[in-house]
């Protein structure tokens, strides 16, 4: 078992409860493993949740910590995966004072080259949303950093993983269990 | 709650009916077979304690001194009965009293329910009086727990925290009922829960990890099985003994498995782990396979995990995928319920037999009797042991009582020398080692099965510690056998101060009140014992005794229990001295 420390995506899909986000990152905390980012949604089964947790551990701690997941009443199942078997994407927004985006035409080329979209404009600010990878973010945060931002946030990490989920599968095999 | 989630029992000649939630939490109670529930009241929970003066003929609730104690009551029942366990305790500080029991529970497996009071919903988050979050402080030790803020969610909340308190892997439970829940009236029916859609109790045993087992098994010069509670819990003794007896194989326990298979039993070869035994310590690091059945690597039983049946094929048979891998890395996995997989892998064994190395076993046991047991049964230094107390209680017993042991060195002696004949006799503290344990568990223990004898066994720290539940002894007449081992020390830490701290006995000696007076005081008949000539009789009159009894016996300050692994070091370097 490889004891080099790698960036999983822990994907989790769970009943829609209300203590369970608590229940799941005391998994974590309990094993002194910083949660780098945890974004909780809908999947795409019907009132079923999904987590996307984010964590730096070893392969070893991964499917420990997944198979203490597991066993959560409500948890339906989880998963580890590494950057390969995903697919996945970070989201930003930043507001930034209107009268730069006249003053400093550079502000401009850069938005262009970055994709990013103005979501909306009025006197005073501007907001620029953008998604991507942390790095591409990152990049795009130095350049603005210079003009100056007023806020800056970003998501954590959402992924799909290239191999399925059965989730499905379990939940109709509990329905059709008598 | 999302009812699409769980199956429910068909009860067609269910009728609703219009009642309280809570006079619907007590019908709940009943509908699971709950005769006796222990607690303590107080204003969150007292239109519950309401109904249950209305039902006091169909369900007995135990006052007990102190939440903590209708905790470990509710743990005392569930271990002897392998029934579900109930506690119940107003909002706040009602609550918090329940989290030790509670976590000594999780870790242990042990089913009981929770039932928590808490203000009304539309003060929730207002730090209101008596408000605590117990559901979030009860996360990290609850198998699974949940809020009820309407009258209408209680059967269901109900009737899916007694089966998940019992099934698959047992837990605590703690559901949490806010006031206005309690009053709101609602149409009550009653089902059984008995699936829930996101979990999977009982993992199917994989009948070829079955066969492979067996191939293991059977083809093994030196093998050695390690059971623990998962024994017990599956109720599949039966089912080890004659896999025991068919393949021959030396079996050693770990102390929550204690009594699974009786004492006498010719290869039933003692206890693993820091104060085991000797030779199942030693041979667990010459065995060419190691089959563990139902237990979970505690560091306690494996000392160094490096130097753990490093030379051995280990197979683990398991209910909870979780434990697999978890401490030590094993080479075959068997998933699912004891009770099936033990019955599978029986008719895969090959009759055999072991008999050099079952000698191997027996003559570590010479060492060891000759090193530690004949020292700590037939002294011949004038203080008392506490091992020739247990040797006096066998005596009496024949190995029919259940012992409940509090937690330090008089728990290790207790579970080292207990004689059982029995399965679900020995009431301990293993996982958490709570201290303060034994005599409320002993209670519940005592009224959950009164036709059997029930003696806690406690050290003079733990008894301490809820020492107020003798009055509820004396109230409900229950008629525990207590034995206080009073050494006037915390012994354990003593003996780890003496062995590892150069003898600096830091807080660990007490100066202790006159028990038996105190126990007189709750009018409990109480003796002390001095002296190896007033032992016997002393023994014999509490255990011939219809009612509670307390005996103190004064036992020598400063003895260690021996054989011991030091924590760290690995468990062929336990030493007898
Ligand atoms: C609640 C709790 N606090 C502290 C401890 C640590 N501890 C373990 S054994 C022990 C000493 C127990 O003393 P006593 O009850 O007199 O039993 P003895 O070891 O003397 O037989 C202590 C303090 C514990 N296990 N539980
Ligand atoms: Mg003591």
């Amino acid at each position: 078992m490889s004891q080099e420390i790698k960036t999983f995506t822990i994907s989790v899909y769970t009943e829609n409860n209300i203590g369970l986000l608590n229940r799941i990152s005391a998994i974590f905390q309990r094993r002194h493993i910083n949660i780098e980012s945890l974004t909780t949604s809908q999947s795409e089964i019907k009132n079923v949740n999904r987590f996307v947790i984010v964590v730096k551990i070893t392969e070893d701690q991964a499917i420990k910590v997944v198979r203490q997941i597991e066993k959560q009443v409500e948890a339906i199942r989880a998963y580890y995966h590494t950057n390969d078997e995903t697919i996945f994407t970070e989201n930003c927004m930043f507001k930034i004072k209107s009268e730069l985006l006249f003053e400093e035409p550079q502000i401009q080329n850069i938005i262009k080259e970055s994709d990013a979209r103005i979501v909306t404009v009025n006197r005073d600010f501007f907001v620029l949303e953008n998604t991507g990878r942390r790095h591409e973010i990152e990049e795009l945060r130095e350049k603005l950093d210079k003009f100056g931002i007023m806020q800056f946030v970003r998501s954590g990490r959402i992924a799909v993983t290239k191999e399925e989920m059965k989730v499905s599968e379990i939940l109709e095999e509990f329905r059709n269990q008598q | 709650m999302n009812t699409e989630t769980i199956k429910k029992e068909v009860n067609k000649a269910a009728k609703t009916e219009r009642i309280s939630g809570s006079e619907a939490i007590i019908r709940c109670l009943i509908a699971e077979g709950v005769d006796i529930l222990y607690g303590y009241p107080g204003g969150a929970i007292m239109p519950v304690y309401d109904e249950l003066f209305k039902y006091r003929d169909r369900i007995h609730h135990v006052l007990t001194r102190h939440e903590q104690g209708a905790a470990h009551a509710a743990q005392g029942y569930a271990r002897i009965s392998g029934r579900v366990g109930v506690a119940m305790a107003t909002s706040g500080p009602g609550a918090t009293n329940l989290i030790t029991g509670i976590a000594d529970a999780q870790i242990d497996s042990t089913p009981i329910v929770c039932i928590t009071g808490q203000v009304p919903s539309h003060l929730l988050g207002t730090d209101a009086f008596q408000e605590t979050d117990i559901v979030g402080i009860s996360t990290p030790v609850t198998k699974w727990n949940a809020q009820v803020t309407k009258a209408s969610e209680i059967p269901e909340v109900m009737a899916k925290a007694f089966y998940i308190a019992k099934s698959g892997r047992p837990g605590p439970v703690l559901i949490d009922i806010t006031k206005d829940a309690q009053f709101e009236e609602f149409d009550f029916k009653y089902e059984k829960c008995t699936a829930v859609r996101s979990y999977n109790p009982v993992p199917k045993t994989d009948s070829n990890d079955v066969k492979a087992a067996a191939e293991l098994i059977n083809n093994a010069k030196k093998p050695m099985i390690v059971w623990g509670q998962g024994v017990i819990l599956g109720k599949a003794e039966e089912e080890l003994k004659a896999v025991i007896e068919k393949s021959g194989v030396p079996a050693a326990w770990t102390i929550l498995g204690a009594s699974a298979i009786p004492t006498s039993h010719p290869l039933n070869v003692g206890m693993v782990g820091m104060h085991g035994n000797y030779a199942p310590n030693k041979l667990t690091n010459e065995c060419d396979l190691l089959i563990a059945i139902g237990m979970r690597f505690d560091d306690r039983v494996t000392g160094d995990l490096n130097t753990y049946a490093k030379q051995a094929k280990i197979i683990h048979f398991d209910i909870d995928p979780a434990e697999i891998n978890k401490n030590v890395k094993v080479d075959l996995a068997v998933l699912g319920d004891s009770k099936e997989s033990l019955a599978l892998l029986l008719s895969e064994l090959k009759e055999n037999s072991h008999d050099a190395w079952l000698k191997e076993f027996n003559d570590l046991y010479a060492i060891e009797y000759d090193a530690v047991i004949k020292d700590d049964l037939l002294p011949e230094k004038e203080g008392l042991t506490m091992g020739e107390v247990l040797k006096e209680i066998n005596n009496y017993s024949d190995g029919n009582a259940a012992i409940v042991s509090d937690v330090g060195q008089h728990q290790m002696i207790a579970c080292r020398y207990a004689e059982f004949n029995h399965s679900k006799s020995n009431i301990t503290s293993g996982g958490l080692g709570t201290m303060g344990f034994a005599l409320p568990a002993a209670i519940g223990a005592k009224m959950a099965e009164p036709h059997r004898e029930v003696v806690a066994i406690i050290g003079d720290g733990g008894y301490q510690m809820n020492i107020q539940e003798l009055g509820t002894i004396f109230q409900q007449k229950a008629a525990v056998k207590i034995v206080v081992l009073n050494n006037e020390f915390l012994g354990m830490v003593r003996q780890w101060q003496q062995l590892f701290f150069d003898k600096r006995y830091a807080s660990t000696e007490m100066t202790n009140p006159d028990f038996v007076t105190i126990a007189k005081g709750y009018h409990i008949d109480a003796k002390r014992v001095t002296k190896r000539e007033e032992l016997a009789d002393a023994v014999k009159e509490m255990m011939e005794s219809d009612a509670s009894y307390f005996l103190e016996v004064c036992v020598e300050k400063e003895d260690n229990v021996f054989p011991m692994i030091p924590s760290g070091a690995s468990v062929s370097d336990i030493r007898l001295s």
